[in-house]
Parts: structure tokens; sequence; C-alpha cells
């Protein structure tokens, strides 16, 4: 028997539109993900400070709020200050085309914008899982 | 894999670094490399001296915010605090989303308070044994008070319970015949009663009728067994804590927490017991063709006298 790939859902910051994160965390749940979700308004540390707790093989965080390029960067820093630099991030949300290589270039592993299909987001945490 | 050598890991413990902590649960949890050498090199006075509460009940009485509640007042108390929050698996995909961090995302940052999610994984003896090795990973990197916080009711709540010195119940006004349905079970092992959400009508009449269910082990103990909370509110949080306490005092002085623990590790040992046979006992089946005719207690029976034959 395989072991469960565990996965951290965070929604950093104000943004309380969480159906996104939930409709994902309940995709990853379906293809057999143990996924940790934090609920809404959290700050980039508590999900940084959460995601080592539980030993994550990857953190998704989700924002609908436009304020992704400063969240997102700052969730990478904080694992990073905490021991965590090898664990990757991915990032979803209403995200402009001109703001995705930015943030890849901050040490997201990568960036979904909306309609990307959900079988190719749950691919990426996938890979991303075996890395690690 | 990171060079995670046991040494580093039980170095990290003793440290009470976070990353460690996790990766050291992780290791037992997924029976990997260095299981043995972190589990055998963990400072036993610490695992003795440690109290482990078990909070269940059904879904929805309040347990994640209870827990949250007693875990500020623990801390008030300079306590520090692990938790293992335990959520059902997926019997299809074999997934689960863990979500009863929501509601103790309040000490995210405070490194006193040390939470692990873990999934049923559809075994329920390797989980309580995953989830008994988790409590002496956590008492070996310092946290004084265990909770381990457990989904539903039922035989599998009855099994995870004995991994705890004292176990709480947590039931809530307006679960009705559920709660009726719980009498012979549960209810029979937990050590306390909270009724939960106590400013909802129809508290009083749960709260008289679980002091009739109680009242043999109220005597025997001269301790109130059956306690209100609004754990929203933080309240009744600190009687709860007394209580448990003078428990705590009660079970040691008769020797029952020895007793409680002794049977805990027994029961646990054969969890790790059946665990370790699985894979190769399942591989040895499977390769069995000729087998297959057999009657499975017939045959079941004949392993085991090859087992046991064999040095």
């Amino acid at each position: 028997m395989s072991t469960p790939y565990r996965v951290l859902i965070g929604k950093p910051g104000l943004d309380g539109h969480d159906r996104g994160a939930k409709f994902i965390a309940r995709a990853l749940r379906d293809e057999g993900f143990e996924v940790i979700y934090t609920g809404i308004r959290r700050t980039a540390a508590e999900i940084a400070a959460t995601a080592i707790q539980e030993d994550v093989d990857v953190v998704g965080l989700s924002s609908l709020s436009g304020a992704h390029l400063r969240l997102f960067p700052e969730v990478v820093k904080e694992l990073k200050d905490r021991g965590g630099a090898d664990i990757p991030v991915l990032g979803g949300g209403v995200i402009p085309d001109e703001d995705k290589e930015q943030l890849l270039a901050a040490g997201l592993r990568a960036i979904f914008t909306p309609g990307t299909p959900a079988a190719t987001i749950i691919q990426s945490f996938r890979d991303a899982c075996k890395q690690q | 894999m990171p060079a995670n050598n046991s040494n580093t890991l039980l170095q990290g413990l003793a440290d009470r670094d976070p990353r460690a902590i996790g990766k050291a649960i992780s290791v037992v949890e997924n029976n990997g490399d260095g299981v043995t050498e972190i589990l055998a090199g963990l400072d036993r006075k610490q695992i003795e001296d440690v109290l482990v509460l078990g909070i269940t009940g059904p879904p929805g009485a309040g347990k994640s915010t209870l827990t949250s509640s007693l875990i500020s007042q623990l801390r008030s108390d300079e306590k520090r605090v692990g938790i293992i929050a335990i959520d059902p698996s997926s019997p299809i995909s074999g997934g689960a989303i863990l979500g009863d961090r929501v509601r103790m995302m309040q000490h995210a940052l405070d490194q006193d308070v040390v939470v692990r999610s873990m999934a049923t994984r559809g075994r329920l003896g390797g989980l309580c044994a995953s989830a008994g090795a988790t409590v002496r990973i956590m008492a070996a990197s310092g946290c004084e008070v265990i909770i381990i916080e457990t989904v539903g009711v039922g035989q599998s709540e009855m099994d995870i319970v004995r991994l705890a010195d004292i176990t709480l119940m947590v039931l809530a006004p307006g679960f009705g015949d559920d709660i009726q349905a719980m009498k012979a079970g549960l209810l029979e092992v937990a050590d306390f009663l909270i009724v939960n959400k106590s400013d909802l009508g129809g508290a009083d009449a749960l709260v008289m009728d679980m002091k009739q269910i109680f009242a043999a082990k109220e005597e025997e103990s001269g301790i109130p067994r059956v306690l209100q909370s609004i754990a929203s509110e933080d309240k009744g949080i600190k009687d709860i804590l007394d209580g448990v306490q003078r428990f705590t005092t009660y079970l040691t002085a008769n020797n029952i927490k020895v007793e409680r623990r002794k049977k805990a590790m027994q029961g646990e040992t054969l969890d790790w017991i059946f665990e370790m046979l699985r894979p190769a006992l399942t591989e040895k089946l499977e390769t069995q063709t000729d087998q297959g005719q057999k009657d499975p207690r017939v045959r079941a029976k004949e392993m085991i006298q090859q087992l046991l034959s064999v040095d």
C-alpha cells in the first residue's frame, strides 16, 4: 500500500472567497491525497508554520483578492525561514498573465488561473509531491 | 529524500524543533526508515509523565472548538500542549480532508502548541499504533498534555480512546436519539461527560439525564463527572481542567493510571504486531494459489502454526 501524499491548502490574506480552495481540496481528496485545510484569512506565517508542523509534501495557495503578488512570495519566504525551503508552493486564483512570471521567479512552483482543468492541477500536485 | 537520520531527528525532538517533530511523526506514520531507532531513543520519563486526554463525541458537538478552548487555558497555565486531530479517510479514494485545524488556527504561531492532523487510512489498528507513537514523540518533544481528538462515535472511537489516560465525551443538546443509542457504548468508557453548547435549549435536561448515567462513577471518585461548557465563549473550560486535574490525582493515587497505561501499551503492541505482519502475510496469501478452496479460518490457523514453528 502506497503512502498518501499530504498537502496543505491555504488561503492567505483577507479574501473570504474559498469556493475555489474547497473545490481543489475535495478534488485532491478524491484522488487519494490527505488535505489539510486551514480555512480563510490566514497570515503567511500561520500557513507556513502549519505546513511545517503537519510535514506536508506541498503547499497550495488560493487568492481571489488581487493580493497574490505580496502574499504568495511571503508564504515562500516564511517557509524558508522555518526550515521548509524544500516544500514546493503552488498558487491559484484570479491572477493576470503578467503576474505569473513574477510569481514563478519569486519561487512559486506553478500558477493556475481560472479555466485550468482540475486534472491538470491535480497532476501538478502529484508531480510536486513525488519530488519530495 | 533528504538526510534525516534518526539521531538528527531525535536531537531535533529534544530541541523542540517543529520541522523535526513533523518529520519524526511522518516516519512513524509511514513506517519509514529509522522508525525503530527513533521510538527506541525517546525519553521514557517524559512519556511516563505526560497526561493524555481523549476527546470524542458525535460530529457537530463542538470537539474542535472545545479542544481549542482547552489549549488556550492550558497555555495560560504555561503547559506545552500536543494535539492529534483524527479525521476519517475516504474508503473509496483513500484521501481525506483534515479540517480540525480550522478551529485551532489561533494557536498556529504558538511554538508550544504542536498540532498533527491524522487520517484513519482505513485501518483502525494501524491508526491506533501511529497515534500512540505520535503521543510519545510529542511527549519527547516536551509536550506535557496531549489531546487526542477523534471523530464520530462507535467501535473505532473505543479503540482510540484506549490510548488516553482520561476520556472526555462531548455532547450537545439536540442530538436526541443518537445519544440514546450511544448509552451502551462510549458513555461507559468516558470519564467525563461535557455538555457543550450549554446555552442552547435542552441542555439542562441532557445534564440531568447524563448525571443519572454517571451517578455511580461520581460516587466512586467523589468528583463531578458531568460538566457544562460553552466552548465558543471559553465558558466552563477551567472547571473541566480542574476536574481533570482532580481525577488525575485520583487515578494516580489508586494506581489506575498505571493500569490503564499498561493495558494501552499491550493493546498497541498487538496492533503493531498485526501492522508489521500484514504486508508479509498478504503477500504470502496472494502467492498461495492452491489454497483458495480452504476455509479461511483453517487456513489462518495453518499460517499461524507455520509462523510460530519458525524459531
